[in-house]
Formats: structure tokens, C-alpha cells, sequence
């Protein structure tokens, strides 16, 4: 007796499950704006890969692909990115004219022929599978290794010598170069000097944050002996990101202050006469 | 299961993987498209060694793995000593080489 509903394997319940969450991923990491969300998409995909991996009898690659993808090579993407800024925005003006329209349309072009060529050499029939294969010397493992160092040993020597120029390389072109050469003792003495004939800049060291105001953390400004502040006295980058503190609000203790000074002294004054 | 349903999610992500690459102008995400790109060849060699029932189709998605791992390796070292000397990720900045 047929049963009415269709024999559903263990593959087919992971390639359902996992194979619209690579396919909602890579959207992600097309559409995403932030490189960091990108890298969790990108996560993502080779998270389901490795389950559909796993899901083909095929242990190893699934360990690997964890490992190796997820674990090592998305880490380096996250770190270049953390190197790089994190918050860097991709700009979404259309440099060339049409280039949007027209990439997209490659792109849906080549998934649209691709897919037809698939339908159209459509296989036939069960597949193999890789159990009897994976058999063969007592595992997947052991069968791989069999097939890595017999069939495909030197392969797997070329391999090496790729990734050690690989590391070279990366040694070599990560390795900051001087760009310009490091100012001595003497000249950058010697600039602050001709900086102070010319444009008339304090040779001194700059002033402290927090002077005569009431705090000296760094967001501080120093307020001068007119009640302004010193610009100098907080760092450029502070005052980019307008985190400095507001001049009024430092005034305003000091000046409350005077204030009941005044008051009290008014106040005394009046008591004599 | 059939390796067609494989094969279709390959060439899906294929082609978002050739998307990202032409539409996304920060060099970190079209790296990653590339690398998406090889993921989705890999999966098409396991669905292909599952169907014919050999191992050759998972030693070539291995090394597609190796040499995915040491092109990632120099592509991010070159990144970072583009940004380094331009101070920029953006693969419109880098136009030395413009005619």
C-alpha cells in the first residue's frame, strides 16, 4: 500500500529548513548596509551550508566549513572590518549611470540560465549517495585521506606552497611601510618655533583640559580667566564627535556661587547702615 | 534527495554572489561576494559527489576551501594597505590605474 503522505528523509527536512535561510542570508549581505551586518549574513550561509554539508554525508566538510569558513576566514573579514570602521556607510549614489539596472539584471540573468540548465540536464534517478564510498576504507574521513595522499597527493604539496606564499604576502603587504619619514627632536622643535614667528602660535605644550572649570575630565574645556574657553585645551576629535561640554553649563555653578557671595555680602552691607 | 534542489540553491546564490559583487561598492562586501560565490560552487561538487557517489567531488570543494582561505588572506592584505595609503574601502577610490 502506497502511503498517502511521501516518504520525507532526514536530507530533505535539512535541505527545506536550511536552504531558504542561506538564500534570506545572501539577501542580507547584498542588501545590508553596515559591512558588520553583512558578515553576520555572510555567517549565516555558511552556517546552513555546512548543515546541508552535513546533510549529504559528508562529516568533514561540514566540520571544516565550520571551522575553517565560519571560524577562521569570517573572524578575519570581522576583524578587517572593525580595522577599517565599523559604521562606514556604503555611499548609494550610482557612480555610472545605469549600473545598478544593468548589474542587476546579469545577476538575474546568469541565476535564470543557470537554473534552466539545470531543469534542462534534469539527472535521473536516485542519487549514489555517499555511503558506500565513505565505506570503502571505514569512513569518511579515512576514505578522503585515502584519496588526498594516493590520487591527489601532489595536489595537496602544491596546496602548501600556495598558502605559504599566501602568508607571505599577507605578511609583506600588511606590513605598514613609512609613508613619510618620522620628524626628529630637532625639526619638530624647529617647526614650532617657525610656527610661532609666522603665525604667532604658542611654542608651548597645549593647555590642560579642565582648567578653572570643575572637572578635569578630558571632555572638559579649560575656561579661560574672561570665561570663554580654550579650544585647544580638548581634543579635536572630542569636539568633532560633540561630546565637549557645553560652556554655560560650566559657568553656571561658579556663577550661582558669586551670585549668593553677592547676595550675602548685600545683605551685610545692609545690616550695618 | 535529489541533487537538483542542491543545484537550484547553488546557482541562487551564485547569482547573489555576482550581485553583490557588481552593486556593492565597499571592498569588504564584494570580497565577501566572492566568497559567497565559491560557497555556492562547493555546495553544487558535494551535491554532484552525493548524486555520482565518489569522494573527488569533496576533495575539489576542499580545495576550493584552501585556496579560498589564502586568497581571503592577501585579498584583506591588500584592503587594508589600500586603506591604509587612501583612506578609503571603496573600490571607486582606488582609480590610480584610470585611463
Amino acid at each position: 500500500m502506497m502511503p498517502l503522505i511521501p516518504l520525507v528523509t532526514a536530507s530533505e527536512v535539512a535541505f527545506w529548513v536550511c536552504a531558504p535561510i542561506a538564500v534570506l542570508c545572501a539577501l542580507g549581505l547584498l542588501l545590508a548596509r553596515k559591512p558588520v551586518h553583512s558578515a553576520v549574513s555572510m555567517a549565516g550561509v555558511m552556517v546552513s551550508l555546512a548543515v546541508l554539508y552535513a546533510a549529504q554525508d559528508a562529516p568533514f566538510l561540514f566540520v571544516i566549513q565550520i571551522v575553517v569558513y565560519t571560524g577562521a576566514i569570517l573572524m578575519l573579514f570581522l576583524f578587517v572590518v572593525m580595522l577599517i570602521g565599523v559604521d562606514s556607510m556604503d555611499s548609494i549614489v550610482e557612480t555610472i549611470k545605469g549600473h545598478r539596472i544593468a548589474s542587476a539584471l546579469v545577476a538575474f540573468g546568469l541565476g535564470a540560465l543557470l537554473i534552466a540548465a539545470v531543469g534542462q540536464f534534469a539527472v535521473n534517478g536516485a542519487p549514489a549517495g555517499l555511503a558506500a564510498a565513505n565505506a570503502e576504507y571505514g569512513g569518511n574521513i579515512e576514505s578522503i585521506a585515502a584519496l588526498l595522499f594516493g590520487k591527489y597527493v601532489f595536489l595537496f604539496e602544491a596546496s602548501s606552497a600556495l598558502l605559504i606564499t599566501a602568508a607571505v604576502g599577507a605578511m609583506l603587504l600588511a606590513h605598514g611601510e613609512r609613508l613619510k619619514k618620522k620628524a626628529t627632536q630637532v625639526e619638530t622643535a624647529a617647526e614650532r618655533v617657525r610656527a610661532y614667528v609666522e603665525e604667532g602660535e604658542h611654542p608651548g605644550p597645549l593647555p590642560n583640559s579642565g582648567v578653572f572649570a570643575r572637572h578635569n575630565a578630558i571632555s572638559i574645556p579649560a575656561l579661560l580667566p574672561d570665561g570663554t574657553i580654550a579650544e585647544k585645551s580638548v581634543s579635536k576629535t572630542l569636539t568633532m564627535r560633540g561630546v565637549v561640554v557645553d560652556v554655560n553649563e560650566l559657568r553656571a555653578p561658579t556663577n550661582t556661587a558669586y551670585a549668593a557671595i553677592e547676595a550675602r555680602d548685600a545683605a551685610i552691607e545692609g545690616d550695618d547702615e | 534527495m535529489n541533487p537538483e534542489g542542491y543545484l537550484v540553491l547553488s546557482a541562487i546564490l551564485f547569482a547573489i554572489g555576482i550581485a553583490g559583487f557588481l552593486l556593492r561598492r565597499n571592498a569588504i562586501i564584494a570580497f565577501m561576494s566572492i566568497e559567497l560565490m565559491l560557497n555556492a560552487t562547493n555546495l553544487a561538487f558535494v551535491g554532484f559527489a552525493n548524486y555520482h557517489g565518489n569522494l573527488d567531488g569533496l576533495i575539489a570543494a576542499f580545495f576550493v576551501m584552501v585556496v579560498a582561505a589564502a586568497e581571503v588572506v592577501v585579498g584583506l592584505a591588500i584592503i587594508v594597505a589600500v586603506y591604509r595609503a587612501r583612506r578609503s574601502a571603496s573600490v571607486d577610490d582606488a582609480n590610480l590605474m584610470k585611463f
